[in-house]
């Protein structure tokens, strides 16, 4: 392990950790808002919001798959310093990293009839995050809202097996969006 | 304030809370099972609002706490302190002020904006406890979209009642898929339950976190012919004067004499200060 893994965390944990937290959470409660975090210095090609994500939420109880291009020394040993999180296959894994086009979609875990929580939460690496492109709708969302997706059809078939299904976290540089398994696409 | 780790929990079981919010988050009405942790307070006291409360809280919040709309009621008071001690928040009793609002059994009459979370004390979870006791049975009502029985319950109540005769813990379906316990606020709040703001329920001793996001269609389970109908006490503010708020029923006297005043004390005394008055009102300058 190099000492570059040592360093780049949350300064002061419990604080920093809980304002990350209220930016994620009301990018899951809003589906599309963008919002900006700060706090963390991960390592390359891990962007800011997805390192303040990744320290926020993970730690040994969620296992953690990351895509062949962040599957590097660096990130693996960077996360497991700061969160102890074991790396795992994607129908093990609670959490998935990466951009959109190495993930795996249809092998993550969507939860069960009875315990449809039980699915993983992807934190997908976006070249660009912006407020214009696909329609979202549903709960969280007053009227309507845009956000601009990868590939829409796949959270439209997303959509449709709900209560399953995976929720989303877009990052980009220092600011995220949500799109939790509820959001209407079209 | 160094004694504690920020808002008293650690930051494992913090997360682990975090991640159940936002997996209640993502299925509105859904309860997700959480792995609830003692507190210094018995369970009944709000250990489960306590436990989302600290999961959600930052330092440059302001942490208001009621308890059946009263700000100055024990369990309100030792709340407020706690985090008070814990977090180093600063706490009101403004609805306006407070960013964070933990709330046993009401919704504030006022409306609540965008950048307000509301955080539920919830007791019982299960809408379906009453009807069935198992839980894998209610887990498999809910997976399946099984409500027929609540319904049925509706039914009876108006056959030997003539009406729907639950007046809180009033039953709801989260948008169109799962039927929620509100927790056991007065069916007069079930109509607030659509909000700007970001509700979280939490329940300590059953170990259940659920939320609803903000906008998002909450309709009480009712029937064409028996629509849902909020109700209140059918009298106006003995305080303020208030003809639009749930009120409270006080005995006053051992000859029969009642008055009825506001459950949200902090409505009330803005309603006060703002001029009105109800028929049993002492002038404010007296009371200072």
């Amino acid at each position: 392990m190099s000492v570059a893994a040592l360093e780049g965390g949350f300064r002061d944990g419990p604080i920093d950790a809980a304002h990350a937290f209220r930016a994620v959470m009301n990018a899951m409660a809003r589906p599309g808002q963008i919002q900006s975090v700060a706090g963390v210095r991960p390592p390359a090609p891990l962007s800011v919001a997805a390192g303040v994500v990744v320290l926020t939420l993970c730690d040994p109880d969620t296992p953690i798959y990351l895509t062949p291009s962040y599957d590097t020394p660096a990130v693996r040993d960077w996360i497991t310093f700061h969160t102890g999180a074991p790396l795992a296959a994607p129908g093990q894994a609670a959490f998935a990293l990466g951009p959109w086009d190495e993930l795996p979609i249809g092998e993550f875990s969507i939860g069960t009839p009875e315990y449809p929580d039980r699915s993983a939460t992807l934190i997908v690496e976006m070249p660009k995050l912006a407020n214009e492109g696909c329609v979202l709708t549903g709960p969280g969302i007053k009227d309507e809202t845009f956000l601009g997706l990868p590939d829409p059809s796949a959270f439209q078939t997303n959509a449709l097996i709900f209560p399953l299904g995976l929720d989303f976290l877009f990052t980009c540089g220092d600011r995220l969006a949500g799109l939790p398994r509820s959001t209407k696409v079209s | 304030m160094n004694d504690y780790n920020f808002a008293y929990l650690d930051e494992q079981t913090k997360r682990m809370i975090r991640r159940a919010i936002l997996k209640g988050l993502a299925i509105p009405g859904y309860q997700v099972p959480f792995a609830s942790r003692e507190m210094p307070m018995p369970y009944g006291w709000g250990t489960g609002g306590v436990q989302v409360s600290a999961a959600v809280l930052t330092p440059d919040d302001t942490f208001k706490v009621i308890d059946q709309g009263a700000d100055d009621t024990t369990n309100a008071v030792s709340i407020r302190r706690f985090f008070e001690k814990t977090a180093g928040v600063s706490v009101t009793e403004a609805t306006a002020d407070a960013t964070v609002i933990q709330t046993r059994h009401r919704i504030p009459e006022e409306p609540l904006r965008e950048d307000q979370i509301l955080v539920y004390q919830v007791p019982i979870p299960e809408p379906l406890r009453f009807l069935e006791p198992s839980e894998i049975e209610t887990r498999k009502m809910h997976s399946l979209e099984e409500y027929g029985l609540m319904h049925v319950k509706l039914y009876e109540d108006i056959s030997q009642h003539g009406a729907i005769a639950t007046a809180y813990a009033y039953p709801v379906k989260v948008e169109g898929r799962y039927v929620m316990d509100p927790s056991p606020i007065p069916k007069f709040d079930n109509p607030k339950l659509e909000m700007d703001a970001i509700q979280l329920f939490g329940a300590g001793r059953e170990q259940r976190i659920y939320a609803i996001p903000p906008h998002t269609q909450v309709v009480s389970l009712d029937f064409d012919d028996h629509p849902f109908e909020p109700t209140k006490a059918d009298h106006a503010c003995d305080i303020c004067g208030a003809e639009d708020s749930y009120l409270d029923e006080l005995i006053v006297d051992d000859q029969g004499g009642r008055m009825f005043m506001c459950s949200d004390t902090d409505y009330c005394n803005g309603r006060r200060a703002a001029g009105n008055a109800g028929t049993q009102s002492i002038p404010m300058e007296a009371t200072e």
